[in-house]
């Protein structure tokens, strides 16, 4: 079963085409990898996704709904963590979750019950109280998604959501990706890490605003002949014209 | 979810510190030490006295312009030319410059005459001053004239009783003036400017879009931005009203509740406006800047510092866009002259005009997505 | 480079050229103190030759326009509280017949007194126009009237036009506010940015830095000193009476003092928001208060005048009004300049210190 459907999907800004009618499905429960260098567009495609930005052209469909027509509905069942942290700094930790559980409607005592279950899953029990400007980036990471997926969404997407931690850090991230996987949440998430490009079942690879390649990691090295998605990246983004904006 | 959205603005609003203080000290000081200021009253007017007569009627005059309470006589100088170099180096502002013979003119011919030069750089001072020193002047003619013709055959002289009578504020205290205008510049940053600095840093934080990508209508959302600002912009008009009667004993005349009502017409009006702000502008500073450039203009034309009939035909006409104009207006007349809401009706209607008007733009111009 | 910087960003610079552009031409009609037109409502219930004259000659007055007729006493009462009327003349009754026999005539000058300075020009105004009357009726009598007639005479501004006195003043506030806030704030974003670091690592000397931070923006300043002259000579019809030469020399002392307090406050403040809550809320209220812009600094309590003179403002305005407006030339300037010139010093000197504290 499909959860994303994209058709031809495009999005010009003036004479720029950011994205170039890119076509695609996503299925439920995968991990999605969506490649690309800096200004690929990957993160405009994300955003009209997710309703945040209307296509110019073309169509798309998350968890049934229209995303253009239909976008509050989509709303309420995917949750996204954006490549810039955006949860409130001046807030406290359990405080950012129980607005966002608050938001897509949880109960107060549902609400009560899964932030302390949350934040012992995640190890954080003892940082419930912490003023979220005084985390450390890594940790603000993990809190970000955990709001991302605290109402259980059907799909989650993550615009770079490693960005600027260190290899550890990003590791016991990958750790909470799978985890959420496996309790049937989608996962699309972008990233120009090649390596947490293995850890997808399914990778896109876009270039100039177009997508590329899209197949299994395993599948894409065979096809290029070569023995790591790097290799597989700099054969196809050495193509591209478009310049790091 | 509006409750969990409060519960956020609340909590945001209380830990920021820097801007309860700012916003508490600015009406504060403002309300404090502006009445102490803001008066165009002229009194001390400084007067430079060339008497070439020396003699008993020039003293008295002099007298009787010093212990008017309006002049300080400041110089006393030996020539015309002298004084005028006291006005050059304003230690001056007027110079009565009594001529050679004035007494003997007056008792002998019946005539005589006086010379005022004022110095009118600043109109308001020298037209006023010359007005005090005339009517001064007058004074002493009428009291020289009646001494003079004590002789019963003459006909009575035409005189008169002239009585000034100052209807709302019969001490023509300029506080009165201007405190009740000064609360609604309390008000209006408390409504206006924050909320819109508040909602473009959250655009430029980066904390809006992760509120975008969830169900929140964006109706609720700016509800709950507003909520915490009007109700501190309550507590202003409040603390306003309160400072206005312990600070400078003055009461209004007219129903309190009157003014709450036109208060929350104005406060959706404005927060409205600064809405439509927030959603054109994308960083801090922008909004900042065409805040300071849009209320700035709202403010004179308001009539805050002169009432708008004085002000030229083209100004008079532009001030009816301005939302304050209205509000200014509804409380001056309220504290001063007791108008019922009937007789208030016009600037009700326009104020309301204003919130339908701003609110719908706001709304219209607001995108959750691009 | 710092152009470059400020011409790219297009709003930034059409703000910064058409604000102060905005600013003269709202404070010229905004707090015009000039009273026109006032409208008058007059009581008669005498209807002589005298109260006839007397309305005549307020109705020919330009300050005075006669609205309308009260008929009843009871009107008196209500008439301020629905109608715009400024000014209500009363008469007794059988006014012209007491008036020459018994000198017990009376007028009432009702205003409205919710704004006292419209108020109380509008009786004094009043009462010299009736006073006149008096005068032309004693010189009438025959026999001697003793009368003493005062010749007045209204310096450098005849016709009483407020934005004589007001365009000096905004002309020293608009200065201060843009020069000021547009150095901090630039400043300090260069701070936030970490360019100035870039900067700072480079063999320049501090001094240069500084200058040529400065450079682009005094031209700037000169600009808005241009256009704000060209606008209160050409629009707002205020003469330059003196040396033009001493005139701009002044003002750009003015500005060059401007610009270094924007600099200080650079050095101070961490942030652009804290530059410009700095130098916008720190310097519009105590400027336009305390300077005498608008208000006559010798009315205030002695602590606040005594803060005024700390107001650089205050010394540009009084200056440029007697070069501006007397007409006087430079030696009658001599302590305003001694005074802004130290103030310069003081506040060049302070922000160097602040700046090399800062490289340490």
């Amino acid at each position: 079963m499909n959860v994303i459907i994209a058709k031809n999907l495009t999005k010009t800004f003036g004479d720029f085409m950011a994205v170039d009618h890119i076509s695609f499905e996503v299925k439920k429960g995968e991990i999605f990898g969506f490649l690309g260098a800096n200004g690929a567009g990957k993160t405009t495609a994300m955003r009209m996704l997710c309703g945040l930005s209307k296509p110019t052209f073309g169509m798309g469909q998350v968890a049934g709904f229209d995303i253009v027509k239909q976008s509050e509905n989509v709303k309420a069942c995917i949750g996204y963590m954006s490549q810039r942290f955006a949860l409130y700094e001046d807030l406290k930790v359990w405080e950012n979750l129980r607005l966002y559980g608050g938001i897509y409607g949880l109960r107060n005592a549902q609400i009560n019950r899964k932030i302390d279950e949350m934040l012992n899953r995640l190890g954080f029990q003892a940082e419930k109280n912490t003023m979220v400007s005084a985390l450390p980036l890594g940790w603000k990471q993990k809190l970000a998604f955990t709001a991302a997926i605290f109402h259980d969404p059907k799909i989650v997407f993550l615009d770079e959501p490693t960005g600027g931690v260190d290899p550890a850090a990003r590791r016991q991230f990958w750790e909470l990706i799978y985890d959420t996987a496996d309790r049937g949440i989608t996962v699309f998430v972008t990233t120009h890490y090649m390596d947490e490009a293995e850890y997808c079942n399914r990778v896109s690879i876009m270039v100039d605003g177009r997508i590329d390649a899209l197949d299994s990691p395993k599948a894409l090295k065979e096809k290029f002949q070569v023995s790591n998605m790097e290799e597989v990246f700099f054969q196809l983004a050495g193509k591209a014209k478009r310049k790091d904006s | 979810m509006l409750r969990y959205l409060l519960e956020k603005e609340f909590k945001q609003f209380w830990r920021s510190k820097a801007m309860i203080r700012t916003v508490l000290f600015l009406p504060f000081t403002s309300l404090i030490i502006y009445p102490l200021v803001a008066s165009f009253d002229i009194r001390n007017v400084k007067l430079s006295i060339v008497d070439n007569d020396k003699g008993m009627y020039s003293q008295q005059l002099i007298e009787k312009a010093r212990s008017s309470g309006y002049f300080r006589i400041t110089d006393v100088s030996g020539n015309y030319r002298q004084a005028l170099k006291s006005i050059e180096s304003n230690k001056a502002d007027i110079i009565l410059e009594i001529p050679l013979n004035f007494e003997r003119e007056l008792v002998r011919n019946g005539q005589a005459d006086l010379m005022v030069s004022a110095n009118a750089v600043n109109g308001n001072k020298g037209g006023l001053g010359t007005a005090y020193l005339n009517q001064i002047i007058s004074d002493f003619n009428t009291g020289i004239r009646t001494r003079l013709q004590q002789n019963p055959d003459e006909p009575i002289i035409p005189s008169m009783e002239i009585l000034p009578l100052y209807r709302y504020n019969p001490s023509l205290d300029y506080k009165v003036f201007m405190i009740p205008a000064l609360i609604i510049m309390m008000l209006t940053q408390m409504i206006g400017f924050l909320p819109a600095m508040n909602i473009v840093g959250e655009k430029e934080r980066g904390t809006i879009e992760q509120m975008n990508v969830t169900s929140v209508k964006k109706f609720t959302f700016i509800l709950a931005k507003l909520i915490p600002f009007w109700v501190a912009g309550y507590l202003v008009l409040t603390i306003g009203i309160l400072i206005a009667f312990f600070l400078w004993k003055l009461v209004p005349v007219g129903f309190i509740g009157t003014i709450f009502i036109f208060a929350s017409i104005f406060i959706l009006a404005f927060s409205g406006f600064g809405l439509v702000i927030s959603n054109y502008a994308s960083t801090v500073q922008q909004a900042m800047f065409m805040m300071f450039f849009f209320v700035m203009t709202f403010i004179f034309m308001s009539g805050l510092y002169t009432p708008v009939a004085n002000m030229p035909e083209a100004a008079q006409w532009f001030s009816n866009l301005s939302p304050l104009k209205y509000i200014i207006e509804v409380l001056r007349l309220i504290y001063l002259k007791g108008s019922s809401f009937l007789q208030l009706l016009p600037q009700f209607l326009a104020l309301c005009g204003f919130a339908i008007f701003f609110n719908t733009w706001a709304v219209l111009s607001y995108k959750k997505s691009d | 480079m710092e152009f470059y910087h400020i011409f790219r960003d297009r709003w930034t610079a059409i703000m910064l050229l058409a604000l102060p552009v905005l600013m003269i031409i709202l404070f010229g009609f905004g707090i015009s103190t000039e009273i026109k037109n006032s409208k008058v409502a007059v009581y008669d219930p005498s209807q002589d030759v005298a109260t006839q004259t007397i309305v005549d000659n307020l109705a020919a007055n330009a300050y005075f326009d006669l609205e309308t007729y009260v008929n009843t006493p009871k009107e008196i009462e209500t008439i301020f509280q629905k109608s715009d009327i400024g000014l209500l003349v009363v008469f007794s009754e059988n006014f012209y017949e007491n008036l020459l026999h018994t000198g017990e005539a009376q007028v009432q000058l009702i205003t409205d007194g919710t704004d006292p300075n419209t108020a109380s020009t509008l009786v004094s105004y009043a009462t010299s126009i009736i006073e006149e009357y008096q005068a032309e009726l004693l010189g009438n009598d025959k026999g001697p009237t003793y009368q003493i007639s005062p010749i007045t005479k209204l310096l450098y501004n005849p016709n009483l036009t407020a934005v004589y006195n007001i365009v000096p003043g905004v002309l020293g506030l608009v200065l201060i506010l843009i020069c000021t806030m547009m150095t901090s704030v630039s400043i300090a974003r260069e701070k936030e940015l970490g360019t100035m670091e870039v900067l700072l690592v480079s063999p320049i000397s501090p001094l240069l830095i500084v200058l040529s931070k400065i450079a682009p923006y005094f031209l700037i300043s000169v600009v808005d000193l241009i256009s704000l002259l060209v606008i209160s000579v050409f629009l707002m019809g205020v003469p330059i009476n003196g040396s033009f030469f001493v005139l701009t020399c002044l003002s750009l002392l003015f500005i060059l003092l401007a610009l270094s307090l924007g600099l200080l406050i650079s050095t101070i403040a961490e942030s652009q928001m804290s530059a410009l809550l700095m130098s916008a809320m720190g310097l519009i209220m105590p400027v336009s208060l305390l300077s005498g812009l608008m208000f006559p600094i010798e009315n205030m309590p002695l602590l606040l005048q005594v803060l005024a003179q700390f107001v650089p403002a205050k010394w540009y305005i009084d200056a440029l009004r007697d070069v501006m407006i007397k007409g006087l030339g430079f030696s009658s300037i001599i302590l305003e300049v001694s005074i802004l010139l130290g103030m310069l010093v003081v506040l060049v000197l302070t922000s160097l210190r602040n700046f090399k504290v800062r490289l340490e």
